[in-house]
């Protein structure tokens, strides 16, 4: 599915990668706040949902290679973020919604789980 | 493809930069040619041990050495050390701290990550001493 319809659908502000909003498909989403946890993930075209908004939060999407974050309930991307997620050609959104609800509404949409 | 090493200093503590070795590795893995797949586990594992001294260990050194055949990957720190690496490596085991498992980390996964994307991985601790920790990936898919 094109990220720029999920983004769309969720309502989420994106803050960057606009640019690869209509190019980016996505077949997965993931739901976590433990990095480690999102490090198991095989699976490819992946977005990830987490209320955990850090400079880590990139260089573990980086190391998955996971290009579309969701951040949920209100966090907000840094500029350290941002930079980072820019140098990865990664996009992300924000968004106000809970995790649940995110997740619920991109299951609704087709988007499958990784486990 | 001529061997090549890179050698990285891991400051403990310093959230800011964790991450920073497993990236370039990364970059550079990426300009030879190696399967996306194969480059992901060897920089999970990679990221996972570098997170862990930066977490656990006062300072570390990573030296990287690349061949035709493998990427073999020595983490070396300085540090409490571990008391029972069995314990450790266990899913779901950790001592990490409030201010770590704030930035996400702390699950108890990472040793059990690392040797599940490793071909070899050995680890060694010395308690009050340090910890090393060993992790070769075979290249399998390098024309
Ligand atoms: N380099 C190290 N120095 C000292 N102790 C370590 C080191 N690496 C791991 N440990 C110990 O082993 C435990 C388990 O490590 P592991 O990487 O599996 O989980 P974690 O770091 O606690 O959490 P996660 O990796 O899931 O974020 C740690 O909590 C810590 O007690
Ligand atoms: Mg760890």
């Amino acid at each position: 599915m094109k990220t720029s319809i999920l983004v769309e659908k969720l309502g989420a502000n994106v803050v960057c990668g606009k640019e690869h909003l209509e190019t980016k498909e996505i077949e997965y989403a993931f739901a976590s706040d433990l990095m480690s946890d999102v490090l198991t993930i095989n699976a490819k075209n992946i977005l990830l949902i987490t209320g955990m908004a850090n400079i880590q939060t990139i260089r573990t999407a980086e190391m998955a290679d996971i290009h579309t974050i969701v951040l949920v309930r209100n966090k907000k991307a840094t500029p350290e973020m941002i930079e980072l997620a820019m140098q990865n050609d990664m996009i992300i959104a924000e968004s106000s919604n809970s995790m649940f609800k995110t997740s619920g509404i991109l299951y609704n949409m087709g988007l499958k789980p990784v486990y | 493809m001529t061997a090549m090493q890179l050698k990285f200093h891991i400051e403990g503590g310093n959230f800011t930069k964790a991450g920073f070795a497993s990236s370039e590795v990364k970059k550079y893995l990426r300009k030879i040619n190696i399967s996306n797949e194969t480059i992901k586990r060897i920089v999970i594992a990679m990221y996972e041990a570098e997170v862990n001294v930066v977490a656990h260990a006062y300072e570390g050194e990573i030296l990287v050495n690349i061949d035709s055949k493998k990427v073999d990957i020595s983490v070396i720190d300085k540090g409490p050390g571990i008391e029972d690496i069995e314990l450790a490596m266990k899913e779901g085991f950790s001592t990490a701290s409030q201010k770590v498992r704030e930035m996400g980390f702390g699950a108890g996964m990472g040793l059990s990550n690392i040797k599940r994307n490793a071909n070899e991985f050995i680890i060694k601790s010395q308690p009050g001493e340090g910890t090393s920790l060993n992790i070769i990936v075979y290249l399998n898919n390098v024309n």
